[in-house]
């Protein structure tokens, strides 16, 4: 990675009212995800209601940012052009500690990655905005 | 009374008060609303729940709605669809969902329509989950997807990279048998696809299909009607399907698909075991997607596709189980939705003994599966001839 990823023109997240706590959170360095009040489980991405149990009794609570890369790609030829002054990145599906497993930017270098590695949450500024990123998790 | 549909009976409704508009809610809140409402009005829980048909939803979820609906309501539908017949959608719902149970398929199938409403909002494709949850990080696009379940198989099992280029080298080499192939005249060997550039790694260019132009079409009718037609019918003996995610990070297991259960529901109904079947139609949209359906077959323990595929011999029409004889997508091209459509149409062919070049000895059976999305969309057939 050669370029800032602040200064990426790349499309940005398509918060609605609903989801906008998730990128509130990581805005301000917090990683944010739901929790059933009715069956006690985590919930990302974020729903109206619980995806498990059908509850209407989500509610956010603050993850702790911990998890364990489940795969990841070394991207050369990315989706968006936007991306391409980027290359090679790394994404990756990150399985939190508290179960569901996002996607996200890896901060790491393309040579230097595997499957397991432990991570912690990063807030990132990728294109003029602060998300939810993951690094490896200092030993 | 007697009557000539299945029984089946509407047991649960539910319904929405009605709004001008809907600020800050998209169409999955308020589907998953009424639907809740539904399940409760008939005393049932979301895994009580089998089947599902949906409306079309322009402007959030161009394609893949069924899967990306199930996903957000947390279920892993045995028959997904969707209905898209203006106002007559819902009519159009009940019987295709009495036909899905008719058919072994499923046994309580929800119907859900809805739409929010924000009159200032752009009616731009794509702002489901996916693009809302992917998308910023820099990863959209398939060959992301795809690549990201190819690694975790390869940290799984260790496989090689090798492994997997002999399948699309394997395509390769029986495009040279058809002479539609887009690559027919161009094999390429496993150190060729190696050498192609990385795209997402651990995906070579060549280990994924090329787009083209192009169109297939079938035609399904009764077996007497058939039987009076010019070919050898070319009966469906069995079928399964599966629907378990949309995202890639949903997905319940990265080393093996809905394929699994939708092969074993399709075999189970043709009354054949996978070693039974003459000839392997498998979706090859990435060497991992043959690799993990090969698994999810049933033909080898899981991360032994590579010594399996050495022991039938390839992948050509004198292999144990032939596989891809027109060249898979890998080697015949993609032409969008329609490439899914040639794994049906070449077992036909294969099935009829009309695979100038590349026949089958002896082909009664076929397996034909079909995949969409993120390895979450299944769909298998078994397809056969009378001897
Ligand atoms: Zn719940």
């Amino acid at each position: 990675m050669t370029v800032d990823l602040a200064n990426l023109s790349v499309p940005g997240p398509t918060a609605n009212s609903l989801t906008a706590p998730f990128w509130q959170a990581a805005e301000a360095g917090r990683l944010m995800i739901q929790r059933c009040c009715a069956c006690d489980k985590w919930v990302f991405y974020p729903r109206a209601i619980c995806p498990h149990c059908w509850a209407d009794a989500l509610e956010w609570q603050t993850a702790s940012g911990k998890g364990r890369l489940k795969s990841f790609s070394v991207i050369w030829k990315p989706g968006h052009p936007g991306w391409i002054a980027a290359t090679p990145y790394v994404v990756g599906l990150v399985e939190l500690a508290e179960g569901p497993t996002m996607l996200s930017h890896i901060l790491v270098q393309a040579n230097d990655v595997a499957v397991g590695d432990p991570l912690s949450f990063a807030s990132t500024n990728i294109g003029g905005r602060i998300l939810p990123c993951f690094a490896r998790e200092a030993t | 009374m007697r009557h000539l549909m299945p029984n089946v009976a509407i047991s649960g409704i539910g319904e929405l008060k009605p709004q001008r508009r809907t600020d800050g809610v998209n169409t999955m809140d308020l589907l998953l609303r009424v639907s809740a409402e539904a399940a409760r009005d008939a005393g049932l829980r979301p895994s009580d729940i089998d089947g599902l048909l949906v409306g079309p939803q322009v402007g959030e979820t161009p394609q893949h709605v069924p899967a990306a609906v199930a996903e957000y309501f947390g279920m892993q539908p045995t028959m997904a669809n969707v209905v898209d017949l203006g106002g007559a959608s819902g009519p159009g719902m009940i019987w295709r969902a009495a036909a899905a149970i008719a058919a072994g398929q499923c046994e309580t199938v929800l119907c859900v329509l809805g739409n929010h409403r924000n009159p200032t909002e752009p009616r731009s494709p794509n702002r489901n989950p996916a693009r809302e949850f992917d998308t910023p990080f820099g990863a959209s696009g398939a060959n992301t997807s795809y690549a990201l379940l190819m690694q975790a198989h390869m940290a799984a099992y260790g496989c090689s990279a090798a492994d997997y280029a002999q399948i699309a080298a394997g395509a390769r080499a029986n495009a040279q048998l058809n002479p539609m192939a887009i690559f027919h005249g161009k094999p390429a060997d496993i150190e060729e696809i190696l050498a192609s550039p990385m795209v997402a790694s651990p995906l070579h260019l060549l280990e994924i299909v090329m787009p083209v132009a192009g169109g297939e079409a079938v035609i399904v009718t009764t077996v007497d009607r058939a039987l009076r037609g010019p070919h050898r019918p070319v009966e469906l003996w069995g079928a399964g399907e599966k629907v378990t995610h949309r995202a890639v990070s949903q997905a319940p297991s990265l080393t093996s698909g809905p394929l699994k259960p939708a092969i074993a529901r399709a075999l189970g109904q043709a009354q054949l075991t996978i070693r039974d079947i003459d000839f392997l139609s498998l979706y090859d949209c990435y060497t991992i997607m043959v690799a993990a359906t090969i698994e999810d077959a049933g033909l080898c323990a899981p991360g032994q596709f590579a010594n399996w595929l050495r022991e039938n011999g390839g992948m050509g029409p004198e292999a144990r189980q032939p596989i891809n004889t027109h060249g898979g997508q890998l080697g015949f091209g993609q032409p969008d939705l329609a490439g899914g459509m040639t794994h049906v149409v070449e077992a036909v062919r294969q099935l009829r003994g009309q695979a100038a070049g590349r026949q089958i000895r002896n082909c009664m059976s076929a397996l034909v599966t079909g995949n969409g999305a993120t390895m979450s969309e299944a769909v298998a057939l078994v397809l056969g001839v009378q001897a």
